[in-house]
């Protein structure tokens, strides 16, 4: 018997890893890190899920997607299968697939995760997004029965594309008012083209598109028409999917030198605008030999790689904790570590130096130590007091996360905000303080990642599927 | 969509375009910008709104060219289209009977203070305007703008049109003749808006200035157009454009409206050396 049981063990494969660009080449191009698994990786990956009958990995995906059943369907070699059965609860497969904080969700409740690592869920359903769309074998749901009633989401990030996504699958009249010239907020002004190809986003939202949902970009709400106007026009319920988007600065002197940028705009030139085309593309950004990113985040990973590709020649993440308390993804962390990135931990700074012509020459940092926990549960950083330093630094790169912007919500005057600015709507439904207005995603929650946007996204739907069939609020 | 139905060069290296853009124009208020994109490769840059025809559904944009991005603009006519106008952007101008309000345009800065001070003459104010340029061929809107100016102003620094010298003389006079003003707008360079509060600020003038920082998405966003005002850090898309002149750090502002000066002309230059190839 024990001996049976050894022999398992043994059988089992070790998690497949996915092929990733070599670090010394990607750092000179922005093209996708990693490279995703071949058929028969997928399969052997697929073989490690001993498929449970009460799966928690379910529960750990905030859309609910029946992850060992498209994973059987793996096994089978029913890729296409797959990844439609995904699709039945997430519309957007590939991109979760890649962004997606596994580790911390659907994979850290993996059985398996017990006596062995877990199941790699998240590159298995790259996978199969990816199988699907290449075998171009993209099939739309049959055409559901009009609803004849018109609902406005206001924002085409992950929450808004969702809401739309699903609503149209019902049968609604949807319009997505985008305020930029592109669909997908953050997944494409935000995450980089080597961590999310802007392809996959546009084939996304293309599906989306030909779900019958109507696009409107360049659509400020708040400016060309208020929500109240486009409940005049017709529309019977608003998502508000608006997003943070309003960057933290530090509040201290010189953080508006030449050569200070936000997360947002940093990303924004290089993804949104293409910036690492110039002068190709029209926008430029100007990284210069020393970069430092201000930060502990995803989004701090994700500026100081998108820097040392735009050819800083080094890159410094400066963060007031230790590697322990850092919020980015572990694979993030490695991914900055192998192309080069410094981290410089327990620092933080207290004042930017400038040259005569404004520009950012240096940094004052003050060292820190490690109290006891706070409320979000990490070791709370104590300043060494006289420990300040000066220190070098060309371009600085502040992604100390972000706020509610306030253009679209300061027109609503009746809107309920909480005490931070961001909306207050129920979690369950998204409904708002104002009758059919519904609300989801980082607007509601702040920073938070792309699934549990959808996953916010995807409950609203239901909710507003029911308030224009009921009419009860 | 966002088709040129008109475009008129108004003076050297200065166009008008009137555009096709009818929820603009019904929502746009004096003093609100818009963002335009020519094309897929092309960057986002602010313009001011310097006029809105409602019934046409157009909107009216002045233009001077000063780098690649207003070159290839002033290379397209009417009939053609802009991919991306978005707008209107920015906080519209607080505009009341104050009484008698002086507008300071310098340059095609003057296309900015058109509309705001047509604006406060339709408030009731008595309007002194104030044109200024290098030279005679760059004043704009002299007509349209002595159509409803009480008094109109020209300076120029060469003296080839109208008083020889800065629209600042021109002010000077006017403020040390006694008369009783109060409220002054100033939009040009910003070095002009500097020295135009300057002066108004010994004189105790209230003076509204409208920023023309470099911008991305115009809605809050990157904060790439942060300006010090009264100490405070502000967006000028958000915040602004429009702000109390006595109040904003001009030399932060030139500073950083110089960030990409390297790049802007690497841009321009290789924009150029194209269109001569063709």
């Amino acid at each position: 018997m024990g001996e049976e049981k050894k022999k398992k063990k043994k059988e089992r494969a070790p998690r497949q890893e996915m092929t990733r660009q070599d670090p010394k080449k990607r750092i000179m191009n922005f093209n996708e890190v990693a490279l995703g698994y071949s058929e028969e990786t997928a399969v052997i990956e697929a073989s490690r899920c001993i498929c449970c009958p009460k799966p928690k990995c379910v529960d750990g995906c905030p859309v609910l997607v029946d992850i060992p059943g498209f994973i059987k369907l793996v096994q089978e070699r029913k890729f296409v299968e797959a990844s439609k059965m995904i699709k039945e609860t997430n519309v957007l497969p590939a991109i979760c697939g890649r962004v997606c904080p596994q580790e911390t969700q659907c994979e850290i409740v993996c059985v398996l995760s017990k006596i062995d690592k877990p199941v790699a869920i998240g590159r298995l359903e790259r996978f199969v997004a990816d199988y699907e769309a290449a075998a171009g074998e993209i099939e739309m749901p049959s055409k559901p029965e009009p609803k004849g009633k018109k609902v406005g989401v206001v924002g085409s990030g992950p929450a808004g594309l969702t809401v739309a996504g699903e609503l149209a699958k019902m049968g609604y009249e949807v319009t997505i008012f985008e305020a930029l010239h592109k669909p997908g907020g953050v997944l494409v002004y935000g995450i980089p083209e080597f961590r999310l190809p802007k392809a996959i986003v546009a084939r996304e939202v293309d599906f989306v598109k030909k779900l019958g949902v109507e696009l409107k970009t360049n659509f400020v709400v708040g400016r060309i028409a208020t929500v109240e106007e486009l409940f005049e026009q017709g529309y019977e319920a608003i998502f508000l999917g608006l997003g943070a988007g309003l960057p933290w600065f530090l509040n201290l002197p010189g953080i508006n030198l030449v050569g200070i940028y936000s997360a947002n705009e940093f990303l924004t030139r290089s993804n949104l605008m293409k910036a690492y085309l110039f002068p190709e593309y029209d926008t430029p950004l100007k990284v210069g030999e020393k970069v430092v990113v201000i930060g502990g985040g995803n989004v701090a990973m994700d500026s100081v790689r998108t820097s040392i590709r735009l050819g800083a020649k080094e890159t410094h993440i400066i963060y007031r904790r230790s590697r322990k308390e850092m919020p980015a993804r572990e694979e993030e962390i490695e991914n900055a570590e192998a192309e080069g990135v410094i981290f410089d931990f327990l620092v933080n700074p207290v004042e930017f130096l400038g040259d005569n012509e404004g520009r950012i020459r240096a940094m004052k940092l003050l060292r820190m130590k490690l109290g006891e926990p706070d409320d979000s549960g990490r070791r709370r950083p104590i300043p060494i007091e006289g420990s300040e330093f000066e220190y070098e630094c060309n371009t600085a790169v502040i992604a100390i996360g972000q706020g509610p912007n306030p253009l679209a919500l300061s027109t609503m005057k009746t809107l309920k905000l909480n005490k931070w600015g961001y909306i207050e709507a129920d979690w369950e439904t998204g409904k708002t303080s104002m009758k059919g207005v519904f609300a989801g995603g980082d607007i509601v929650t702040g920073e938070a990642t792309v699934i549990e946007a959808m996953g916010f996204g995807r409950r609203a739907s239901i909710a507003i599927d029911k308030y224009l069939t009921t009419e009860e609020w | 969509m966002n088709q040129i139905v008109q475009k008129k060069r108004i003076a050297e290296g200065i166009n008008l375009f009137e555009i096709e853009a009818p929820l603009i124009a019904k929502k746009r208020k004096p003093g609100q910008f818009v963002i335009i994109r020519i094309d897929e490769t092309g960057e986002r840059i602010p313009l001011t709104i310097a006029n809105a025809d409602k019934e046409k559904g157009t909107i009216t944009i002045i233009v001077q060219v000063v780098g690649k991005t207003t070159e290839h603009l002033g290379t397209l006519n009417s009939g053609d289209s802009i991919l991306d106008v978005v707008g209107p952007l920015g906080q519209p101008t607080h505009i009341e009977r104050f009484g008698t309000v002086i507008a300071v345009g310098g340059g095609v800065g003057h296309a900015v203070c058109y509309p705001i001070a047509r604006g406060m003459k339709d408030a009731g104010n008595y309007l002194i305007s104030i044109i200024g340029a290098r030279t005679k061929n760059l004043i704009i809107l002299e007509n349209e703008t002595n159509a409803f100016s009480d008094e109109l102003y020209i300076t120029t620094d060469d003296g080839s049109y109208g008083r020889k010298g800065f629209v600042t003389d021109q002010l000077k006079e006017i403020l040390d003749s006694g008369k009783k003003v109060d409220l002054v707008l100033a939009s040009g360079p910003a070095i002009m808006m500097k020295f135009v509060c300057l002066m108004t600020k010994e004189y105790g003038i209230k003076t509204i200035v409208s920023l023309n920082s470099i911008m991305v998405d115009g809605t809050g966003m990157c904060g790439v157009c942060r300006v010090e005002v009264g100490g405070k850090t502000k967006f000028a898309c958000v915040d602004g454009p429009e702000f109390d002149g006595h109040e904003v750090n001009y030399d932060l502002l030139l500073k950083r409206l110089a960030t990409y000066k390297e790049e802007e002309k690497l841009a321009y230059d290789k924009f150029m050396l194209k269109t001569k190839d063709k």
